[in-house]
C-alpha cells in the first residue's frame, strides 16, 4: 500500500473507531446496574473487615437481620428472633429453605461458625466480644449466648457487619484471613453471586436465582466499576454509563451533579455509618493539656463556615462524638458557637499572652489524607482563622495514609484533623476513641489523643450493657455533655450521607445503612 | 570485537547494575514512614495491638533491616519477587496481569510519537519557512509546556464530555464490551485518548530533534553528492538524509523509554487505565513494598534492555559505529 493510501486508511479507521458508539450496544437485554466506586478491593469477605469490602460483600453474603429507615430490625436470614435469659441469649430462627450459591442449605452451624469467626478476626474486636458461644439445637435455630446483656448485638448482625459464611467452604481448616475463596469463587447466600473480580477495574455479580426471598433481586447483573478520579466518576454518571455512586461525594461532585438533569443527589439513608470529623488535641502536650486552651480553640473555629463554605453544604455541624442521625444523639451540649472574644479571654486566662508580633503560640496541625476537601481544607482554613486569636498554625502534610497513621498512632502529633465512623451502635464505632483502655501506642483509630476520664469509662461500660433504651439514651446524653465540656477534640462536622443516583432508578436503599445493604429491591423505572 | 562477546559483557554489566538497583530500591522504600500494616488497619477502621503485631510478624516486618534485605535479595536471585501483602497474591502474577495494558499504552504512544514526530520533523526541515514548520514549532512548544496529566484531563473533558465520542476511562467497556474483534475494537477505542496524551510530549521532542538533525544532515556533503547524482528528492530525503538523522532520535528514544514509563503512571491514573503505572502508584500509597519493588525491578530491567537494544540498533543504522567504543 502506498504511504498516502496507508495514511488515509489509518485516518478513516481512527474516525470509525472514535465515532463507533456502535462498538457498544446502547441497551443490553439484561437489566444491568453499574455502581461507581473509588475503592479497590483486596477480597470480598466482610467477616474480615467492614469498609470498603462490605459494600460488595453484602450482595454476596446474607446476614441474620437487616434494618429499616427507623432503626427497626427486619427479618433476613433469621425469620424471627427474641432475647431470652434476661437478655443474655438471642434466639435466631432461620428461614427454612434458604440455600448458599452452591445449593447447600444454610444451617445454624453456618451461623455459629460465622459469628465465632467474626468475633475472632474482625478488626472491630469489641463488636462481638460479649458473645460467649453459639448453640445449635436444630438446623434452623441458633442461640447466641452472651456474657452479659448487649443491646448492640442486633445491629452487629446487619449485612454490613455479619456475613453468614458456609462452614463447608470457609471452615475447611485454612486460615480465613488468606482463604482463597475470599477472592476466587466466593460462596454466600446473598442476592448476587460473583462472576468476575478484577480489583483494579470491576467486580461483576449476577442474580442468584435461588435467593431465598421470592422475586428478588430485580436486577440481573450488578457491576461495581472502579473509578478513582472524582471528575471521571461524575462524567460517567452524566453519560449514563454509571447509574449510582457510592462513597462520600466531594463538594465539587455535588455541585457538578446538581447541573445534570438525569442525576439526583440523595440526602437520605446511611445514618448508622455516622462519620464525624474533628480537630484532635494530643493531650500529652502543652498547651493542649489545659482545657481552657482547648475550649478557646473550639470557640475560635467557625463550624458554620466549614460546612457552608468549605464543604459547600456537603456536611453538617457536629456537636459531639455521635452523629446526628443516631437515636443516641443529643444536642444538649455546649456547641462552641464562634466567639473570638471568649476565645481570646480563655487564652489570656491560660497565661498564653501575645508577643509583640501578636502571636501566643505555634500550633502544628496534621490532617488525615484522603478526600482533599474533607480534612485538608479544614487544616488550611485553621491557619488563617486561628491567627485571629494569636495562634500561629503550621500545617504538616502527610503524603499518604501510612505516613499520617505512623505520626498519629505514635503520638508524634500536636493536633490533627481527622474523624471516625460510628458503624451502627456507639459501642461498635464510638467508644474506641474515648475509653482510656484503648490508649494504645502504635494503633491508629484508637484513643490517640490520650483522653482519660474514669466517669466516661464507667458510663460507656454501662451503656454497652444497658438494654433499657431510655436509660441508654440518658447515659449517652451525659457522655456527650462531658465530652463537650472536656474538649479532647473540637468537633467540626458530620459528613453528609449524600450519594448520586440516576433518576431512572427506583426503590433506592434509604435505610440506616444507606447503600451498604443488599441491593435486592432497587430497580429501573422502565 | 565479536558481537557475542560484547553482548555477554553488556549483559554481565546489566546484571550487576540490576543488583545495585535492587539494594537501592529496597533501602529507599524502607526509609519511608509507615508500612502496609498501617494501610490495612486504616482501611479496616482499626485493630488491636495484638492483631497489628501478628500482622507485622506474618509479613516479616518485625525483622531487622539487614535481615529483610538479605531475604529479599535471596528471593530475587532465585527469580522470586515475593507476594503482595495487600492482594495476597504473587507479585509476578499481579505484574503480568498488568503488563499487557501498560505495554499496549507505551508501545502505541512510542510508535505514535516516533512516526508522527519524525515525519513532522522531516517535513518542517524540508520546508523550513512553511506554515507546517510554524505549526510544528507551536506543537512542540505545547507538548513541552503541557504536563501530561493536564493534557490528559483536557482531552478527557473535550472528547468525553463536550464532544462525547470517547470513553471516559477504563480499558474496555465492562458491561457491553463484547468478545473477540469487538473487544479488540473496544480496547482500541479506549486507547485513543491515553495513548495520545502520553505521545504528545514525546511527539514534540522527536519532531524538534529530527528537525534539527535533518537540518544538519541536509547541509552535509553526501546529501549534496546524492542530489548531484540526480537522485529523486524523496530518495535523498528518506534514504540518505533520514537514515543518518535518525541516530540521535533513536538514542533519545532509548533513553526516554523510562520517562515514558513514568509518564504512563500519570496517564493511567487519569484514564483509569489498569496498567503497571496505576499499580505502582497504588502500591506506593499503600506501602505494598514487595509489589512496588517488583514493579521497580521490572522497570529497571526494561530500561536496561532498552538501552542495550539502542546500542545494538546504532550498529544496524550505521555500521561505521563501533559498538565497543
Amino acid at each position: 500500500m502506498k504511504p498516502k493510501a496507508l495514511f488515509l486508511s489509518a485516518f478513516v479507521g481512527a474516525i470509525l473507531i472514535a465515532s463507533s458508539g456502535g462498538v457498544m450496544p446502547a441497551h443490553a437485554q439484561t437489566k444491568t446496574l453499574v455502581v461507581g466506586t473509588a475503592s479497590v478491593l483486596r477480597h470480598v469477605n466482610p467477616a474480615l473487615q467492614a469498609a470498603p469490602v462490605n459494600q460488595v460483600g453484602a450482595q454476596i453474603f446474607a446476614s441474620p437481620l437487616r434494618f429499616d429507615k427507623d432503626w427497626n430490625p427486619q427479618p433476613y436470614l433469621a425469620q424471627s428472633w427474641s432475647f431470652q435469659d434476661d437478655g443474655k441469649s438471642l434466639l435466631l430462627r432461620l428461614v427454612p429453605d434458604a440455600t448458599f450459591h452452591d445449593g447447600r442449605p444454610i444451617t445454624s452451624e453456618d451461623v455459629a461458625f460465622s459469628i465465632m469467626a467474626i468475633k475472632a478476626l474482625h478488626p472491630f474486636n469489641t463488636m462481638l466480644a460479649p458473645v460467649e458461644r453459639v448453640d445449635t439445637p436444630s438446623p434452623t435455630l441458633a442461640i447466641i449466648r452472651l456474657k452479659h446483656e448487649y443491646p448492640a448485638l442486633l445491629l452487629a448482625l446487619s449485612p454490613a457487619l455479619c456475613p453468614i459464611l458456609p462452614k463447608h467452604i470457609y471452615g475447611d481448616g485454612q486460615d480465613l484471613r488468606t482463604h482463597p475463596r475470599n477472592v476466587d469463587r466466593p460462596i454466600g447466600s446473598g442476592p448476587y453471586r460473583l462472576t468476575a473480580f478484577e480489583p483494579a477495574q470491576h467486580v461483576t455479580l449476577e442474580k442468584y436465582p435461588g435467593f431465598f426471598i421470592k422475586d428478588r433481586p430485580k436486577i440481573d447483573k450488578l457491576v461495581f466499576r472502579v473509578i478513582p478520579d472524582p471528575v471521571v466518576q461524575m462524567l460517567e454518571m452524566e453519560r449514563g454509563n454509571v447509574h449510582m455512586m457510592v462513597g462520600i461525594m466531594t463538594a465539587a461532585q455535588v455541585d457538578q451533579a446538581a447541573k445534570v438533569p438525569k442525576i439526583s443527589v440523595i440526602e437520605k439513608g446511611g445514618d448508622a455509618i455516622g462519620p464525624v470529623g474533628w480537630l484532635e488535641f494530643n493531650l500529652r502536650r502543652k498547651p493542649y493539656d489545659d482545657v481552657r486552651v482547648r475550649r478557646a480553640i473550639a470557640y475560635a473555629i467557625d463550624k458554620d463556615f466549614i460546612v457552608k463554605n468549605l464543604h459547600r453544604g456537603a456536611s453538617q455541624v457536629a456537636t459531639g462524638p455521635i452523629a446526628n442521625g443516631s437515636p443516641f444523639y443529643s444536642d444538649r451540649v455546649e456547641k462552641y458557637k464562634l466567639d473570638l472574644d471568649k476565645s481570646n479571654r480563655l487564652l489570656d486566662e491560660a497565661g498564653l499572652k501575645r508577643n509583640p508580633q501578636g502571636t501566643r503560640f505555634v500550633m502544628n496541625i496534621d490532617y488525615q489524607p484522603g478526600i482533599p476537601d474533607n480534612y485538608m481544607v479544614i487544616a488550611h482554613y485553621l491557619r488563617s482563622q486561628l491567627r485571629k486569636v494569636g495562634v500561629d498554625v503550621s500545617v504538616r502534610v502527610s503524603p499518604d495514609f501510612p505516613t499520617w497513621a505512623k505520626r498519629v498512632s505514635n503520638w508524634e502529633h500536636e493536633t490533627t484533623v481527622s474523624g471516625a465512623f460510628m458503624w451502627g451502635d456507639p459501642s461498635i464505632g464510638v467508644h474506641r476513641t474515648w475509653v482510656s483502655s484503648n490508649i494504645r501506642q502504635g494503633v491508629i483509630f484508637s484513643n490517640t489523643q490520650g483522653y482519660s476520664n474514669p466517669t466516661v469509662d464507667a458510663m460507656l461500660a454501662e451503656a454497652t450493657q444497658q438494654r433499657d433504651l431510655t436509660k441508654r439514651k440518658a447515659i449517652y446524653a451525659g457522655f456527650q455533655k462531658i465530652l463537650a465540656d472536656d474538649v479532647p477534640v473540637a468537633f467540626t462536622h458530620v459528613w453528609s450521607r449524600r450519594w448520586a443516583v440516576n433518576k431512572d432508578l427506583t426503590d433506592l436503599p434509604l435505610g440506616i445503612w444507606g447503600t451498604v445493604v443488599p441491593l435486592d429491591q432497587i430497580d429501573f423505572k422502565r | 570485537m565479536p558481537y557475542l562477546i560484547i553482548l555477554f559483557r553488556r549483559i554481565t554489566q546489566a546484571v550487576g547494575l540490576l543488583f545495585a538497583v535492587a539494594i537501592l530500591n529496597f533501602s529507599l522504600i524502607h526509609m519511608a514512614p509507615g508500612d502496609i500494616v498501617s494501610t490495612l488497619v486504616g482501611e479496616m477502621g482499626g485493630a488491636s495491638p495484638e492483631t497489628i503485631a501478628q500482622l507485622r510478624k506474618s509479613f516479616g516486618l518485625d525483622l531487622s533491616f539487614p535481615e529483610q534485605l538479605w531475604i529479599y535479595l535471596k528471593h530475587v536471585a532465585q527469580g522470586d519477587l515475593g507476594t503482595s501483602v495487600y492482594y495476597n497474591q504473587p507479585v509476578i502474577s499481579l505484574i503480568l496481569d498488568r503488563v499487557p495494558a501498560t505495554g499496549l499504552l507505551v508501545m502505541t504512544a512510542l510508535v505514535l510519537s516516533l512516526t508522527v514526530g519524525t515525519t513532522l520533523g522531516v517535513l518542517s526541515a524540508r520546508y523550513p519557512r512553511s506554515w507546517l514548520a510554524a505549526a510544528v514549532n507551536v506543537l512542540s512548544l505545547f507538548g513541552f509546556a503541557a504536563p501530561v496529566f493536564w493534557s490528559g484531563l483536557m482531552l478527557l473533558l473535550l472528547f468525553a464530555s463536550v464532544i462525547p465520542i470517547m470513553p471516559a476511562g477504563g480499558f474496555y467497556d465492562i458491561v457491553n464490551g463484547g468478545t473477540g474483534w469487538r473487544k479488540a475494537l473496544d480496547i482500541a477505542h479506549h486507547l485513543v485518548l491515553p495513548a495520545t496524551s502520553l505521545a504528545l510530549i514525546f511527539l514534540a521532542l522527536y519532531s524538534r530533534l529530527s528537525r534539527a538533525s535533518m537540518l544538519e544532515v541536509m547541509g552535509s556533503d553526501y546529501v549534496r553528492t546524492a542530489r548531484a547524482k540526480g537522485l529523486r528528492e524523496s530518495t535523498v530525503l528518506f534514504k540518505h538524509a533520514l537514515r543518518n538523522a535518525l541516530i540521535p532520535v533513536v538514542t533519545v528514544a532509548g533513553m526516554q523509554f523510562s520517562a515514558m514509563l513514568a509518564g504512563a503512571v500519570l496517564v493511567e491514573a487519569v484514564f483509569t487505565w489498569p496498567g503497571l503505572g496505576q499499580l505502582a502508584f497504588e502500591s506506593i500509597l499503600r506501602r505494598d513494598n514487595q509489589l512496588l519493588l517488583g514493579i521497580l525491578m521490572l522497570s529497571a530491567v526494561l530500561v536496561t534492555v532498552g538501552n542495550l537494544l539502542t546500542d545494538l540498533l546504532y550498529r544496524m543504522i550505521d555500521p561505521r559505529i563501533q559498538i565497543d567504543a
